[in-house]
């Protein structure tokens, strides 16, 4: 079943045409990465699922953005209803100045949940989803910042994992990490794809081989080719994913 | 387990199911030529095809794995190695398939004496055997049991040395049947290939685990 659906979506900033007639398929509790050259239209494909390139002035969007079947740029829509259903993890980890486990409860609190016993199972399993329990069950009460940066990402990934969305975008997740600290994000990742329709942009081609079970090649603004990964990586259709994907261009 | 270990440990499962069938072929292929068991042929004939297509699952798995994974070290070993036996088995199955097609297309039984003097029920014995050791190597990263296929196959060249002697001593004898002596000559030499591909099989065992050539004579076994 798909869970997202786009279709001959255009975006611009202004005179600039970031996005052209983007047209996509993506399916539930799968992991599709996005990869590309800088500027080739990935990031902001990304943020269209949860609106984020709302808040860039001079955007103007057209097409059909669909997640579990409904345009989510409808009039009406309820943006705050829609990032509870999908989530996001950065870059950067970017914790929020508290304690590990107020990171975790932030967004079921500003959700106005008071049950006490309630956000406490849910900080738990999250942190349990995002393979970090066993690393900070005994400091929940520490500042997040004490973390190693590798466990800060985890956290947030607990943390958007707490309000129990469907949808997980990733962009970079892995990106300001150490090796090691990458495998476990990519494991989680592996982990996650049972529950969770990830989607993630990564400028790693090994680790979108690695992680994900489609990938789509873009270039500017242009979606060249989405296909399984094994066939992306074997056997790409079109020379420009060749060139890209063996580092020929790019 | 990670991701990568998920599909090297399939992997290695489908080359272990690999190894069984090809085993099952060469032991079917012995059973029919001493039992002149014409059915017993046919059946190894059509479960080639199985065979055919396994090889080729595998060798799509290992491309896969070395395009998405960039595995390194035993990983990369492993894969690289799994290639080669995937091969080396398949070759194993088109031996015991030709030797399979020779009771199906003589008209007559090998007659068992014949049999018995070019030493052909021992030679398959000897390399049933070696596939035992090369499967107890694969499943258990038994080094020590590839080792011994060495040893092994060395009786199968010395029984295959003696062939071409015992042909000649045959067609001179009053019981002259070269088309059979021909046949028996060629199931020996094609039994002694079965022994060299699972010797390749050992060499690329003790490659992924022990990260050492043998090929060529390359390090010392």
């Amino acid at each position: 079943m798909n869970k997202i659906e786009t279709a001959n979506v255009n975006l611009h900033y202004g005179d600039f045409h970031a996005l052209k007639g983007i047209t996509m398929s993506i399916q539930e509790n799968s992991v599709t990465a996005l990869i590309g050259p800088s500027g080739c239209g990935k990031s902001t494909y990304l943020r269209l699922f949860n609106r984020m390139n709302d808040l860039i002035s001079n955007v103007e969007i057209t097409g059909d953005v669909l997640v579990e079947g409904k345009d989510i740029y409808e009039r009406g829509v309820d943006v705050d209803e829609l990032r509870k259903k999908v989530g996001m993890v950065f870059q950067k980890p970017n914790p929020f100045p508290k304690t590990i486990y107020e990171n975790v409860a932030y967004g079921l609190r500003v959700n106005g949940i008071k049950d006490k016993a309630f956000i406490e199972e849910r900080v738990e399993r999250s942190l349990h989803q995002a393979a970090l329990w066993e690393e900070v069950k005994d400091k929940l009460k520490k500042s997040a910042f004490e973390l190693s940066g590798g466990q800060q990402q985890r956290l947030c990934i607990a943390r958007a994992l707490a309000i129990e969305p469907t949808v997980l975008l990733m962009d970079e997740p892995a990106s300001a990490l150490d090796p090691l600290s990458t495998a476990k994000i990519e494991e989680l990742i592996y982990e996650l794809k049972n529950k969770y329709t990830i989607i993630i942009v990564t400028h790693n081609m090994q680790q979108a081989g690695r992680v994900s079970d489609r990938t789509a090649f873009f270039y500017m603004g242009e979606l060249i080719e989405m296909d399984e990964t094994k066939m992306i990586f074997t056997n790409p259709k079109n020379l420009r994913t060749q060139n890209y994907i063996t580092g020929r261009f790019g | 387990m990670s991701h990568l270990d998920t599909e090297l440990k399939y992997l290695k499962e489908e080359l272990i199911d690999m190894h069984r069938l090809v085993r099952l072929q060469v032991s079917k292929c012995k059973d029919a030529l001493v039992g002149f068991d014409n059915d017993l042929a046919r059946e190894v004939l059509a479960t080639e095809r199985r065979v055919n297509a396994l090889e080729l699952k595998i060798d799509r798995d290992c491309e896969n794995i070395l395009a998405l994974f960039n595995p390194v070290a035993i990983d990369l070993r492993f894969v690289l190695a799994a290639l080669k036996i995937n091969s080396n088995l398949e070759r194993i199955g088109d031996n015991a398939e030709s030797i399979a097609r020779y009771v199906m297309d003589v008209t007559e039984p090998f007659p068992l004496e014949f049999i018995k003097k070019y030493e052909i029920s021992e030679m398959a014995d000897i390399a049933l055997s070696m596939l035992d050791d090369a499967m107890q190597a694969l499943e258990q990263e038994d080094t020590a049991a590839s080792r011994k296929i060495f040893m092994k196959d060395d009786l199968l060249d010395a029984i295959n040395k003696k062939a071409t002697d015992t042909t000649i001593l045959l067609m001179e004898s009053k019981n002259n049947r070269p088309l059979h002596f021909l046949n028996l000559l060629s199931i020996v030499r094609k039994i002694e290939r079965i022994g060299d591909q699972t010797k390749n099989i050992s060499e690329e065992i003790i490659f992924y685990i022990e990260a050492k050539v043998l090929r060529h004579g390359g390090e010392d076994r």
